[in-house]
């Protein structure tokens, strides 16, 4: 039992450290700027792999893109300033979680607008079935009374 | 037992007449479900490329900067440099095996299209780059070095070769990712460079009248 305690502590630690990639160094002056940049590399998508943060990517991109943003917290630059820069060169594609505008509307709503759609759907389709229950005619009703009657 | 048997079949048949009307139009949901599935899908396969980004500079100033160049290390560059004409500005490395595939089409347009090209030496080492160009010849004006991929991120650029057609004032029009053949030029670029000079004669003429 103990062993597969260990095994089951070692791979833990095992994916933990794989899930960053970036190995870049970086000094920072406060808890807090170190913080601020990991949130952000974290957050940011690197444009050339298309499915990882810059924080997890070896592409020359993303070593290029966390040097930046390791500049601009030292600058003093908060987190919507530095969105915005990576916005205004790189678009809604850096962010992983994108802005609420006109162009990411379907983003966000389409699934509610889906989810109204098939709630709907379930509605009419119960509704239809009790009426067809209910919809008992005078021949219907009658031959029904003979059955029950047999 | 046959008898009730005999009755359900009668009445649901008679229901689906009933709903008819001709065609049954809850039939046609999941047909309508399946054409707007492959029309999705037809779209979504059939965009040129998964990388393709659409380029946040358009109708932008080239982004400023101030950097040396290639050839003559001591020379400082700027934006102000690749303004007054419509131009191409090529970014470049010597670790890019496309840049090699594009530079002979991009020798030939320095020769024969009389448009400037301007390089951004991107992300590289100076040295390979400029045995590189000795190597394989240089289509450009000059070269900027962009040894941190600092230009490159104000650009919006991640990777290389990527080209930017810029109009006369240093506007950046127009965004190529990936190598310039002929085929690139003749049908996408091109077409925008002819329809800048066009622009740009008018505007001078109109200036002078």
């Amino acid at each position: 039992m103990k062993y597969i305690a260990v095994i089951f502590l070692l791979l833990a630690l095992g994916t933990s450290g794989a899930a960053s990639a970036a190995i870049d160094a970086y000094p920072f002056p406060s808890d807090e700027q170190r913080n601020q940049y990991n949130g952000l590399i974290a957050e940011l998508r690197c444009p050339q792999c298309l499915n990882t943060n810059i924080a997890g990517s070896d592409a020359m991109i993303a070593r290029d893109l966390r040097r930046e943003v390791h500049r601009l917290v030292l600058d003093g630059q908060s987190d919507t300033e530095i969105r915005e820069f990576m916005l205004a060169r790189y678009g809604d594609f850096i962010l992983y979680k994108p802005q609420l505008k006109a162009g990411t509307i379907v983003l966000w709503f389409g699934p509610l607008v889906f989810l109204l759609i098939a709630l709907g759907v379930i509605y009419r389709m119960v509704r239809r079935r009790r009426s067809q229950v209910a919809v008992l005619n005078d021949d219907d009703q009658a031959r029904l009374q003979r059955m029950l009657s047999k | 037992m046959s008898d009730a048997n005999h009755d359900v079949r009668t009445d649901s048949s008679d229901r689906s007449v009933a709903t008819n009307g001709g065609v049954n139009k809850s039939l046609l949901i999941p047909l309508a479900v399946f054409v707007g599935l492959v029309m999705i899908l037809a779209v979504g396969f059939n965009l040129e490329d998964p990388h393709f980004l659409p380029s946040e500079l358009i109708d932008q100033q080239f982004p400023e900067f101030s950097l040396n160049e290639l050839n003559a290390p001591q020379r400082i560059v700027t934006h102000k440099d690749i303004k007054g004409q419509v131009a191409l500005v090529n970014v470049w490395a010597t670790w890019c095996p496309n840049c090699l595939i594009e530079h002979p089409e991009l020798m030939r347009i320095s020769r024969e299209e009389g448009l400037p090209l301007y390089g951004i030496n991107y992300n590289d080492e100076s040295v390979k780059a400029r045995q590189w160009l000795v190597r394989h010849n240089n289509p450009f004006q000059f070269n900027i070095v962009d040894d941190q991929g600092k230009l490159g991120i104000d650009l919006g650029v991640y990777g290389a070769p990527e080209t930017f057609v810029l109009d006369a004032n240093g506007v950046i029009q127009y965004r190529h990712v990936g190598p310039v053949t002929r085929r690139v030029w003749e049908e996408t670029l091109r077409p925008v460079v002819d329809l800048l000079l066009s622009q740009a004669s008018q505007s001078s003429t109109v200036m002078e009248g």
